[in-house]
């Protein structure tokens, strides 16, 4: 009979099952129990199932990452808002990061960012942000 | 609560309002429908009972069949009885949609009128859509004039809903032979019905918002394959859910269906092969050539998906010759029911002649004599040993005599 997905706490217990095995319909489970209220609940203490897509990590993907500068951000929510990925850590209406686990690279975030210089800029993947930081642009001048 | 519609226990009604009425007893949640001939009265008829107050559910108007089939996939995941009409055109514009609909695994019913794909444009009836949409994992049932329409679209929702089952389920009619031929029905009542079709059990349904799942996810090679192979075993094993609610229906209306519809078969040394509305005048064919001692027969499907491969060659096993009669354009190769019978006669070790008539396509009338002439053709075939007539032929084509083989 169908496994119960909800039932499943490691992802390698799903890897190999069987066609008989699968719930039929490819529907997939979010959580391993209910979650009342979920958008009251961080992403962190949700109970995610192996078979969420939260769980599948697809960061390696990207090829530039975006690199977030708390002192420019006014907190407009737009990278937030835009985001294809939910990858853009939002708490209480303050930005405070970026997901790399599942951010894809795609720059939409330092699109939409209206601050001057941008608040979100895109780096090479392998650069420190450290190093992204020091070299921010200065403020461009209207012409 | 929906009024109960009063009816005799005999109605006049086509097919399109046979559907519509079967539709209206199981009480569907959601019809989402765009009108396309000769299908349209269906969904017609179905929102003159909404307006009228003798259906609770939703009708939603859409711009498209793609919309169509999309709006009951996903009231369908949401966890409802959904439902809907189409023809043609309109059934090939839902052909993605359908493959997402029984990939996920939801019972919906469509209403199929079957009519000819252009082009050219023409809204009478052959089976080209039904063939367009018989690989898409649905359930087909076939019926040839109203009363099997309604009986059908009945039992339909009960065995995609099945728990064993789980998948949508096409109910084809005839584009105008049968969607718009007033005959006799004998309907059930509204609660009878109803009680028969039963209430809805949702499975895994997207507004369980204690329980949530995400639908139609996306596998890749690490589990499609696992999930097609799951859904090509549960519909190959549906014939057991079928044939429970064939025998659960006749226990109700005395009406008999099976996978495989024969007609003097017992001592056939000829036969007809045909789905749809031919079937009735291929029956009264076959009579008039037994009065000239030609041992004629008629075997049809009452199910082309899954399709009953061992009930098709038990049909056949002792004919000499038999006609698959293919109402869709060949395109470029032989009748797809000749095809499917000739490899289900061919894998159970039967070797009869197997001649090839494609007919009435776009709503070209074919009449009694012209399948007379089959028969005619068959006996010749049977007492010769051989085929004698080209395998394949157009049967009441204009112009010179087209055949190939
Ligand atoms: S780069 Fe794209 S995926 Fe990554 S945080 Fe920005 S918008 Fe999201
Ligand atoms: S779009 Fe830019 S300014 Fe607005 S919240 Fe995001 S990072 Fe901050």
């Amino acid at each position: 009979m169908a496994k119960d997905l909800k039932e499943v706490k490691n992802i390698d217990e799903i890897k190999d099952l069987g066609w008989d095995e699968l719930i039929p319909g490819a529907a997939l489970f979010s959580f391993t129990e209910p979650v009342e209220d979920v958008v009251e609940v961080p992403a962190e203490e949700r109970p995610y199932a192996p078979t969420n897509s939260h769980e599948w990590q697809v960061g390696d993907w990207r090829v530039e990452k975006p690199v977030y500068n708390r002192d420019l951000c006014i907190d407009c929510q737009f990278c937030w808002v835009f985001c294809p990925d939910i990858s853009i850590l939002s708490r209480d209406k303050k930005m405070i990061g970026v997901i790399y686990e599942h951010c894809k690279g795609c720059g939409i975030c330092v699109e939409v960012c209206p601050t001057n210089p941008k608040s979100l800029l895109m780096f090479p993947e392998h650069m420190e942000n450290e190093e992204a930081l020091s070299q921010w642009p200065k403020k461009e001048e209207k012409k | 609560m929906a009024k109960k519609y009063e009816l005799n226990e005999i109605e006049v009604w086509d097919g399109n309002m046979a559907a519509a009425h079967a539709l209206r007893q199981a009480q569907v949640d959601i019809v989402a429908a765009y009108p396309i001939t000769p299908s349209t009265p269906i969904v017609q008829n179905y929102s003159k009972f909404l307006a009228d107050g003798y259906v609770d559910g939703e009708f939603i108007m859409v711009e498209s069949e793609h919309s169509a089939m999309s709006g009951c996939v996903a009231a369908s995941a949401a966890g409802v009885r959904a439902a809907t009409a189409t023809s043609s055109q309109g059934f090939a514009l839902m052909a993605e949609v359908l493959y997402q609909a029984s990939g996920m695994r939801l019972p919906i019913v469509l209403t199929v009128v079957n009519r000819a794909l252009a082009a050219p444009l023409n809204v009478n009836g052959d089976h080209s859509d039904m063939y367009l949409g018989r690989d898409a994992g649905w359930i087909n049932l076939c019926s040839y004039n109203p009363q099997e329409a309604y009986d059908l679209t009945l039992m339909a929702f009960k065995i995609g809903e099945d728990l064993n089952v789980r998948l949508p389920v096409m109910v084809h009619q005839d584009g105008f032979i049968c969607s718009h031929t007033a005959q006799n029905v004998r309907p059930l009542q509204d609660e009878e019905a109803h009680e028969f079709v039963g209430e809805y059990k949702p499975v895994n349904t997207m507004l369980d918002v204690a329980n949530p799942v995400t639908h139609g996810v996306q596998t890749e090679e690490d589990w499609h394959f696992e999930h097609k192979a799951r859904q090509h075993n549960d519909l190959m094993n549906s014939f057991g859910t079928i044939k429970k609610i064939f025998n659960e229906f006749k226990e109700r209306t005395g009406r008999t269906y099976d996978l495989v519809y024969t007609y003097k078969m017992d001592d056939a040394d000829v036969a007809i092969f045909a789905l749809g509305t031919t079937v009735e005048s291929a029956r009264i064919a076959a009579d008039k050539m037994r009065e000239k001692g030609v041992k004629a027969g008629v075997v049809s499907l009452r199910v082309f998906r899954p399709f009953p491969f061992k009930e098709v060659a038990e049909a056949l096993s002792n004919v000499k010759a038999v006609a698959a009669m293919d109402r869709s354009a060949p395109g470029g190769t032989f009748g797809a029911l000749f095809n499917e019978i000739s490899a289900a006669m061919l894998a159970h070790g039967k070797s009869p002649i197997v001649l090839n008539y494609i007919y009435g396509l776009g709503g070209r009338d074919t009449t009694i004599d012209m399948l007379k002439g089959v028969y005619e053709d068959l006996d010749k075939c049977a007492k010769a040993g051989e085929a004698v007539v080209p395998m394949q032929q157009f049967l009441g084509l204009r112009g010179p005599k087209l055949s190939f083989y």
